[in-house]
């Protein structure tokens, strides 16, 4: 029987005049057409095509036989040998050359391992007594060498000239000046070489009205007109801080790059506890910089209260009465500083950073007082010798049209200046204008000629960074490009026969040298001398500013407090003045704090950015969020205004930062001669008003959303002390190791085991107890965290370089991170008790909320992680093709050919070591970067394999160089040397924190480390049995 | 490799005839000498430095002695002296002399006190040989003769086997005729076979025997699919023709030329490296041809002779008048020994280290024409060797204490590569 009941989809259908739409969808469930015409565009031109279909398909049937055809042939490989193959050239094998970089901004003697004539990595030279450190920004040198946006020929307004042409030309124009009242001005870098010095002085010589003017990008010159009026001579102090107990920091971040950089590794030495002793650290500052980072205590204040606090420790020091108000924490903060200062006597240093040449001159006047063994003023660095108010003084003089002629070397003033407009309006009112430039830079590009300089690999040269201290600079490939050095220019100029070599040689011979070998010094690279060879060729400068100490004390104490914000400008870690803006492992490389890469940005407190409105949620649905669900870190943006000049940048908030205060870093902006993609950040170039890195700035909140690409988005460790176990100097001085690094226990049968032993083991263990069993350790005391092994990773092992997009898609490749923690107490051991003392849920969901959010000053920890190379390895396991595998000597290998992708092992890699190449990054369009083509692909390293596409890969522990080292051994027949193992990030630390050797031999030092009482493994509770191990951190909070 | 050899001693005989036929026209001046005796003396002392025929660092010698006695006008008194000390002669102010150093740039003869007249004579004698007419290539037909004899004898006994079986089939058919017509005659009924089903409809039809069939079908095809997949990129003997025809038989093999005189960095590097063009011409400088008998009916003189012409093309050396031109082109040599880029290889740990002979992967070298790849260069080849090589542990400080630790732990005398760690993936990817 048929049931009469009607069945209805929608209300619609019951209503008797239902519309027709609903009429419709019962017909056809897809009202709209597909839009066939418009994918395949316009119907007539399709037909107009003389391909049809069929055409068509046999084109993808032949292209698809031919590929497949073309496939099973393999191609012909040609090989070329030389013809006259050069003496000391062997393919296959790596020569050294020692020399040295001097790009105006970093200074260092160096070992430069080429292959088959290409340099392909910066070594440190271990000879080199005096080196300035060899940081991330030296290792990453090697690439710019192989820039594709190199000048490579010598050019006028824009156009190809031949060098005799160019000579010919500007010789004529400076003979035409030459004894006019026009002046002739060399702009130059500090050059800190003694024969280029030699040289210009005779250039002045024979062009009398010759004014030379060196020119710092970011410049020291208040402490160096300090340091002039006080000792004589140009220059700066030289600290050793290995020999500084005691040190306090008024805004001086000797870590980074304050007056040169390269004090980290004397300053590591010292922060080992040895004997139950360390240094003690004391760091005022507004920015959180590496130097804060590292410090034992950190005090955040505004640049103005600085001055305050130099003259407050000078009152207490010296035992005078200083007015001026602090707030009473900074107060006990100058008092506590101050005691210890007095405590440790000559053990103590004192350093500033003020941009002010009375408050340097203090502090000189302070070292000479503590008489302390650190300050080292017979020895003055040379490498930060330009004159701000001679810079200054000309671009106002080349727009009072007074300059005839400007030649300038190293230096881009038309980036750097702040008031560049003015620069270039002046450049264009003399009659010749010359740059030495390896780029088309700013000032290039506006500029009447162009003189195509040498990459340093491919000058001759010489420094002399500190007096006495000598280096030799000698080219490691022939050049490039139709390139030519200024020096040899400037020798064609002043008539003097014979290349720069030559003259390098014979003034070393004369001046330097005397009696010692050429031949020698140019093998060592370096050259140690008691006396100087320098001739002071810069113009005088100005000492009125310069008052007695007391007017000087007066003056800072009186500073009032600032109403505005307080901008202080720092140079960042990877980019430093932004010479190398064109080099990608650098602008990829995360910066130390902020963790985040291809950016500057405004840092703001948290405090300030709630006030402002910069503030960012972690997870409010409905606003915008503080990261995007792929891991992305968003931030708003800023309108800065200082003197007049608004910037709109990105804000980031950055822990530590002092209340009022905020940060910008140099070298991001940059526009002429470098890719777009490195065409990144913002200039803050601009704010840099009279030179002076604090500036007072009006901030507001603007529109808009910043991408940026930051690699770590969890800043605390929320109380988890076993990933950094950190403890005092008290305690591990007076407690046993057993209380401050304690091994971790585990429930086997419901009593408590040590993780160690093997009833609680899944695996048998093997036996490794012949040949060679490679450990690496890493002594979080020591680690400044500069990221000098990042990029050294990078050259050794051909990481690729991915981008902005993919790391903010966490798919960097960096197979060495520098992790870096915050505290979310104000120290990490206040975090451990808080989470000891959650009890209950609710308890732990709103503590743990708010552990996740790091402190106003917090403590900072770095934590360099690789692969962990687990005895017991959980990725070697899961891996269904046994792409991954574990060595005898300890390492865990990765057969990239084997592997096909399925990232099970990443999965389950407790440590987060392993990266997966997302594309092809090498020959590809889409990643022009440095291997994507011939002129950038000449650093590959060729012991090392490029990775393909769709496979993993991660650190080897540089199994390349273990295997070499081992076969010069068997070569040699001889047993391996203890210490001989390096690995590319060993090597490369300056301060000794990593090191890395065979436990088997016991003679090396490893083999001390590993069992050292502060030795520990990461996540020792998973039982992965790593051979990395972390030296305990220990902070010297009890005051001295 | 066997032709090579084929056609070498009858070229060799023709050379030695050669040789004797040029005796009887020795020329009058050197009648008192034995040039057999002054040509190894010539090669052992003069060669260096001399030519017969062609100008070297020295003057070419062919008939010296009459063309000095003719044009000068000096005798072999003269020569004498000159050859025991030429400097003193031209500090003497010997005309001539002077003359001579002045001509090769200041580069005195190496002086030979120890040459007794009756060496001289015969040095002499020797160059006074008229020069040899260039060989014809008469050779080899007796031998292709016994090729196809042998040929023709194969294909009688293959013809006979033929015209037998074809003779047994007729045999065959004849028997069963007959054997047919006698039983028609005795009136036999011969069953006729019963129509059955036939065997391939059957075969389809049972379907045990199609799933084994299919599944025999599937892995055999598996079978090739794997063979073949699995020598996609294996270039075993590769043999590609090079821009220069160079001979490793001649170089390694007839002239016994060690493989790391040229390939020196094979002791010290990763890459056993193709010589530059100079380690060449360490001995091509005076090697401007190559001997009568080192031609061949495959290769004729002629051809090496051009070969080596393109030698000195590519690196720039004016033969004629012994010096560089500075005009070079760098030979494009096809690679034939190409590992794939993630393999790691080094020639110095098995050729320095291990001591290997480099014949153990490369091959005969010595006896090949035109190199050619041995070996498959295959992941598995590498394998098996390291299995079954023993580590060269003798005279090592490096492994003294690994291997007495380690071959006590295996309980064996000699550790393999493979006990080492020589399997291990890390230890070639990387």
């Amino acid at each position: 029987m048929s049931s009469n009941k009607k069945y209805w989809k929608s209300v619609e259908e019951l209503n008797p005049n239902h519309n027709s739409a609903v009429e419709m969808l019962k017909q056809k469930e897809f009202t709209q057409e597909i839009p066939v015409d418009d994918f395949l565009g316009d119907k007539e031109t399709l037909e107009d095509s003389s391909t049809t279909r069929r055409d068509f398909l046999k084109y993808v049937g032949f292209s698809t036989a031919a590929a497949s055809l073309a496939a099973c042939e393999g191609p012909v490989i040609k090989s070329i040998p030389y013809v006259v193959q050069p003496e000391q050239i062997i393919p296959g094998v790596a020569n050294h050359y020692a020399t040295a970089i001097a790009n105006g901004y970093d200074f260092a003697s160096v070992l430069i391992k080429t292959r088959e004539g290409r340099p392909i990595k910066v070594e440190s030279n271990s000879l080199a007594k005096a080196s300035c450190g060899i940081n991330a920004r030296v290792q990453a040198s090697v690439l710019d060498l192989y820039d594709n946006q190199r000048v490579v020929v010598p050019q006028k307004y824009g156009q190809a000239i031949s060098w005799s042409e160019l000579t010919a030309e500007v010789s004529q124009k400076l003979e035409a000046l030459k004894g006019t009242d026009k002046s002739i001005v060399l702009l130059t870098q500090t050059f800190a070489s003694p024969s280029t010095y030699k040289l210009i002085s005779e250039f002045k010589q024979k062009y009398t009205n010759v004014s030379h003017i060196v020119y710092d990008a970011i410049s020291e010159s208040e402490a160096a007109d300090a340091f002039q009026n006080k000792y004589g001579k140009r220059g700066l102090v030289n600290y050793d801080f290995s020999k500084a107990q005691t040190i306090v920091s008024i805004g001086a971040d000797f870590l980074g790059d304050w007056q040169g950089g390269g004090f980290d590794a004397a300053y590591a030495k010292g922060r080992v506890p040895k004997n139950g002793k360390m240094s003690r650290h004391t760091q005022f500052e507004a920015n959180m910089s590496l130097s804060g980072a590292n410090a034992d205590t950190r005090v955040a204040l505004k640049p103005s209260q600085q001055k305050v606090v130099l003259a407050k420790l000078y009152g207490k020091l010296f035992g005078t009465s200083v007015g001026g108000d602090l707030p009473t924490n900074l107060q006990t903060a100058v008092d506590r500083a101050a005691s210890e200062l007095l405590k440790a006597g000559s053990n103590a240093v004192v350093l500033t950073g003020i941009q002010d040449v009375n408050a340097q001159n203090i502090v000189l006047a302070i070292n000479e007082k503590l008489n302390s063994k650190a300050f080292d003023t017979a020895h003055p660095t040379q490498t930060r010798l330009g004159n701000d108010k001679a810079v200054a003084k000309l671009v106002s003089d080349m727009n009072a049209g007074t300059v005839g002629a400007v030649i300038m070397a190293g230096v881009n003033p038309a980036y750097t200046l702040p008031n560049a407009t003015a620069f270039v309006e002046g450049l264009k009112q003399t009659e010749l204008s010359v740059t030495f430039s390896m780029k088309n830079d700013e000032t290039a590009s506006v500029s009447q000629y162009v003189a195509a300089a040498p990459h340093y690999l491919e000058s001759w040269g010489d420094i002399e960074t500190k007096k006495g201290y000598y280096g030799l600079m000698q080219p490691t490939i022939r050049p490039l490009f139709d390139t030519k050095q200024f020096q040899d220019v400037l020798l064609e100029l002043v008539g003097i026969s014979g290349s720069y070599h030559d003259f390098v040689k014979s003034y070393w011979k004369s001046a330097i040298l005397k009696d010692a070998s050429w031949n020698d010094a140019l093998h060592d690279g370096v050259y140690t001398s008691t006396s100087s060879a320098t001739v002071d060729t810069a113009d005088a400068f100005d000492s009125s500013e310069i008052t007695t100490l007391s007017v000087a004390v007066k003056m800072l104490a009186s500073t009032p407090l600032a109403n505005d914000f307080e901008l202080t400008l720092y140079p960042k870690t990877g980019m430093g003045d932004g010479q190398q803006a064109n080099n990608p492992w650098l602008q990829e490389f995360p910066d130390p704090l902020t963790r985040t890469t291809w950016d500057n940005y405004l840092t703001v407190s948290e405090f300030d950015a709630k006030e402002l409105g910069f503030y960012l949620d972690t997870s409010t649905f409905f606003s915008q969020n503080r990261h995007d669900a792929n891991g992305g870190l968003n931030g708003k943006y800023a309108n800065v205004t200082v003197n007049g000049v608004t910037v709109k940048v990105p804000v980031i908030i950055q822990p530590g930062q002092a209340r009022g205060t905020m940060g910008m870093s140099f070298g991001y902006g940059r526009s002429e001669g470098l890719k777009a993609e490195m065409q990144t950040g913002v200039n803050a170039y601009p704010f840099y008003t009279n030179f002076n890195t604090v500036q007072n700035a009006k901030v507001e909140l603007t529109d808009g959303k910043h991408e940026f690409a930051c690699v770590q988005l969890h800043n605390t460790l929320m109380g988890r002390g076993d990933i950094i176990k950190e403890t005092s100097l008290e305690i591990f001085n007076t407690e046993s190791a057993a209380d401050w690094n304690p091994m971790t226990m585990v429930s086997l049968n419901h009593e408590e085991t040590p993780v160690d032993s093997p009833d609680v083991d899944l695996w048998d263990e093997f036996d490794r107890s012949i040949g060679h069993h490679f450990n690496l350790s890493i002594d979080l005391n020591s680690c400044t965290g500069c990221g000098a092994c990042v990029i050294a990773c990078h050259a050794e092992n051909n990481v690729p370089v991915v981008g902005k997009q993919e790391i903010r898609r966490s798919r960097d490749m960096h197979w060495l991170r520098i992790d870096r923690y915050y505290s979310s107490d104000e120290t990490f051991e206040g975090d451990n008790t808080t989470k000891e003392n959650i009890e209950g849920l609710g308890s732990s969901l709103s503590t743990f909320g708010e552990m996740e959010t790091p402190s106003e000053n917090p403590q900072v920890a770095f934590q360099p992680i690789m692969c962990q190379h687990c005895n017991h390895a959980p990725c070697e396991t899961v891996c269904p093709v046994a792409a991954s595998s574990h060595g005898r000597q300890g390492q865990n290998h990765m057969a990239y050919n084997r592997c096909v992708g399925t990232r099970y092992c990443a999965n389950n890699c407790p440590y987060k070591v392993r990266r997966f190449n997302w594309f092809l990054y090498n020959e590809n369009d889409e990643f022009d970067y440095h291997m994507n083509n011939d002129l950038g692909r000449m650093v590959i390293n060729p012991d090392v394999t490029v990775r393909s596409r769709g496979v993993m890969e991660k650190c080897s522990m540089c199994i390349q160089m273990t295997q070499k080292t081992i076969l010069d051994a068997k070569r040699d027949g001889r047993e391996v040397n203890p210490d001989e193992f390096k690995t590319a990030c060993s090597s490369a630390c300056d301060s000794g924190a990593i090191s890395f050797g065979d436990i088997n031999n016991k003679k090396s030092a490893i083999t001390k480390l590993k069992d050292d009482e502060r030795a520990y493994h990461l996540l020792d509770h998973v039982g992965t049995k790593p051979n990395v191990v972390y030296q305990v951190k220990v902070r010297n909070t009890n005051e001295a | 490799m066997k032709q090579g050899f084929k056609f070498y001693a009858p070229s060799k005989l023709l050379s030695t005839g050669l040789f004797f036929l040029t005796i009887i026209f020795t020329s009058l001046f050197a009648q008192d000498g034995d040039p057999v005796k002054g040509k190894s003396l010539f090669n052992a002392n003069c060669a260096a430095c001399h030519q017969l025929d062609k100008k070297m660092t020295g003057p070419a010698l062919r008939n010296v002695e009459a063309r000095l006695s003719e044009t000068e006008g000096l005798d072999r008194a003269w020569l004498n002296s000159w050859i025991r000390n030429s400097s003193a002669m031209i500090k003497s102010g010997d005309a001539y002399a002077n003359k001579i150093y002045a001509e090769y740039n200041g580069s005195a003869m190496t002086a030979f006190p120890q040459f007794s007249d009756e060496d001289i004579n015969n040095i002499l004698a020797y160059t006074a040989k008229e020069k040899a007419a260039p060989a014809v290539a008469v050779v080899g037909t007796s031998q292709a003769t016994v090729e196809s004899s042998s040929g023709v004898s194969q294909e009688i006994v293959l013809g006979a086997l033929a015209i037998l079986f074809g003779l047994l089939a007729l045999g065959l058919f004849l028997v069963n005729k007959t054997l047919r017509r006698f039983a028609s005659a005795n009136n036999v009924e011969i069953a006729e076979a019963i129509k059955r089903k036939s065997l391939w409809k059957a075969f389809v039809q049972n379907q045990f025997l199609m799933l084994v069939a299919a599944i025999f079908f599937l892995l055999s095809s598996a079978y090739f699919v794997y063979g073949y997949l699995s020598q996609v990129g294996v270039d075993q003997g590769y043999q590609p023709i090079q821009p220069i025809h160079y001979s490793h038989k001649i170089h390694a093999g007839d002239n016994g030329i060690d493989c790391k005189y040229c390939h020196s960095s094979a002791r010290v590097s990763k890459h056993s490296g193709i010589p530059a063009l100079n380690v060449c011409m360490n001995c091509h400088k005076s090697i401007y041809e190559v001997s009568e008998s080192t031609g061949n009916d495959e290769y004729s003189k002629e051809f090496y002779d051009g070969e080596i012409k393109k030698l000195y093309d590519a690196v720039g050396w004016d033969d004629a008048n012994q010096k560089y031109t500075g005009k070079t082109k760098p030979v494009k040599w096809v690679r034939i020994h190409n590992l794939p880029d993630f393999a790691y290889f080094n020639h110095s740990q098995h050729v320095t280290v291990a001591g290997l002979e480099c014949q153990t992967c490369h091959g005969p070298v010595e006896e090949m024409e035109v190199m050619y790849q041995f070996s498959p260069l295959t992941m598995g080849w590498c394998i098996n060797c390291h299995r079954e090589t023993n580590v060269k542990v003798q005279d090592n400080g490096y492994y003294e204490k690994i291997h007495k630790a380690l071959s006590k732990k295996y309980g064996v005398e000699q550790l393999t590569a493979a006990q080492m760690g020589g399997l291990e993936c890390g230890k070639c990817h990387y």
